[in-house]
């Protein structure tokens, strides 16, 4: 049944593989993100209580959810390379940890630049805000830990058992609005019945969702094309492609 | 040595600890340290803040606390470090007991020579801190409950430096995030209890936590030392 997965074990297929996807992922990135930008902060209909500044909300939500996935996908790919061995889930795992402290800065940054108009405090110590921080010294963390090492085999293992302790913090993240009485507000979008929010609203989300989601992939493509040339540097295909690069 | 094949779990447990507790009481310095350092980074903060007792009660279980998080940092070096430097952890990985209960062994004799006497001195200086006289049984419990959770993630972040040269700056970044959660709970526990409520909820997560990594956290440690030691 997983037969078909076989091949892409190889460093040389996945490099290629992913060299043949970056133009796709591009184009629909610019694609999604002209249209979900665009309308979200055009077209669609101000918020009758808090104006046009609820418009962060478009960068803010995104870039919120995404930390959190990007934080269980490199966990998941850690916890691959652990048990299974694979180098390849160690090298996306390594290519991940940066983009994801990127977003969960920005989505921090957007919330506080939303807090300051609406809550009137660029900063509170509530119980969300204070988990995703968490999540974001867990990133430099893990990040920090992989630098650390010369050998990046042992730097992916030791920043893998890491970032596996740190799951923990994701239901924390999630459930905080439940859990707690915070100032901020419960889940909008992220949530298994309909979104509690007009449809005009929540279609342009859908596309600044979607188009945030794919420039994270295109990044974190790019850096995994990277990580394997960096740690594949002494075979011969890649001194091939240095070669038939170099000529060019 | 005279090999002994049939060293019971409970046999290898216990003689861990007998081993290290009896190193850590002919480092005395090692035990003292921490303890000093505590008491002086308590005692640094009515100097910076002003000798007012009403704040100084109001923010003595954030201090408390906050210096017990440092000083157990401080000592944490002390758990695989000289052991992995000799290679004798080496010979503890490759010895024939699960490392779960090697591990679970360190970490409760590094508790009892780190985490124990800062219970013991915590009253004290809770005093010299005006700590509201409801808030003592909170304290204690919370001590009691949180330091060996602190010992138990900060043996994951050691166990993951131990191979790097400068791990000391390393491991505060890791284990510190890990620390945040004892300390929200602790000190809403003691904040709880001054205010003549009932702390009975953060003390149930607190132990939650404790029993949580007292599970969990010796198999990442042995995980981690695995790697370390290559």
């Amino acid at each position: 049944m997983w037969k078909w997965l076989h091949p892409y074990a190889n460093p040389e297929v996945s490099y290629h593989f992913v060299g043949k996807l970056l133009p796709w992922i591009s184009k629909i990135t610019i694609l999604l993100l002209a249209i979900g930008i665009v309308w979200a902060l055009v077209f669609a209909p101000a918020d009758y209580q808090q104006g046009d500044s609820f418009r962060i909300f478009y960068i803010h939500v995104p870039t919120a959810i995404l930390s959190m996935s990007i934080y269980i996908a490199m966990a998941s790919a850690a916890f691959c390379s652990l048990v299974w061995q694979f180098k390849l889930a160690d090298a996306s795992a390594a290519a991940m940890a940066p983009v994801g402290a990127v977003i969960t800065a920005i989505a921090l940054f957007t919330g506080a630049a939303w807090g300051k108009p609406m809550w009137g405090t660029w900063w509170i110590w509530d119980a969300r805000l204070t988990s995703e921080l968490v999540l974001l010294f867990l990133y430099l963390g893990i990040i920090a830990l992989h630098n650390a090492f010369e050998d990046k085999n042992l730097a992916g293992k030791a920043a893998g058992i890491l970032s596996l302790v740190g799951v923990v913090n994701i239901p924390i993240i999630k459930y905080s609005v439940e859990w707690w009485n915070t100032l901020h507000q419960g889940a909008t979008v992220s949530k298994m019945e309909a979104p509690s929010m007009s449809i005009e609203m929540f279609l342009p989300f859908v596309f600044s969702f979607l188009g945030i989601a794919m420039l994270v992939t295109y990044v974190i493509s790019i850096r995994f094309r990277t990580e394997l040339l960096a740690r594949n540097g002494m075979r011969p295909w890649v001194r091939n492609l240095i070669t038939e690069e170099g000529v060019k | 040595m005279i090999p002994n094949q049939d060293l019971s779990y409970k046999a290898a447990f216990s003689l861990i600890i007998k081993r290290d507790l009896t190193i850590a009481f002919r480092h005395r310095d090692d035990i003292m340290n921490p303890l000093l350092f505590f008491i002086i980074v308590v005692t640094l903060f009515p100097l910076g803040i002003g000798p007012e007792s009403t704040t100084l009660s109001r923010i003595a279980p954030g201090i408390i606390w906050v210096a017990a998080l440092l000083s157990t940092l401080l000592s944490l070096d002390r758990l695989f470090k000289s052991d992995h430097d000799d290679g004798s952890l080496e010979q503890m990985l490759l010895s024939p007991h699960p490392v779960f209960i090697l591990v679970l062994a360190k970490i409760i004799a590094h508790w009892l020579v780190t985490g124990l006497p800062l219970i013991f001195i915590a009253p004290l200086l809770a005093v010299l801190l005006h700590l509201n006289e409801n808030s003592y049984g909170a304290l204690m419990l919370t001590l009691l409950l949180g330091t060996p959770i602190l010992s138990l993630l900060g043996a994951i972040g050691v166990a993951l430096t131990v191979g790097i040269k400068k791990g000391g700056v390393l491991l505060s970044l890791l284990v510190l995030p890990l620390y945040i959660p004892v300390l929200i709970f602790a000190t809403s526990a003691i904040d709880t209890a001054a205010m003549n409520l009932p702390y009975s909820g953060q003390l149930a997560i607190i132990a939650a936590l404790f029993f949580g990594s007292l599970t969990l956290a010796p198999f990442a440690v042995s995980s981690a030392l695995k790697v370390s030691t290559n």
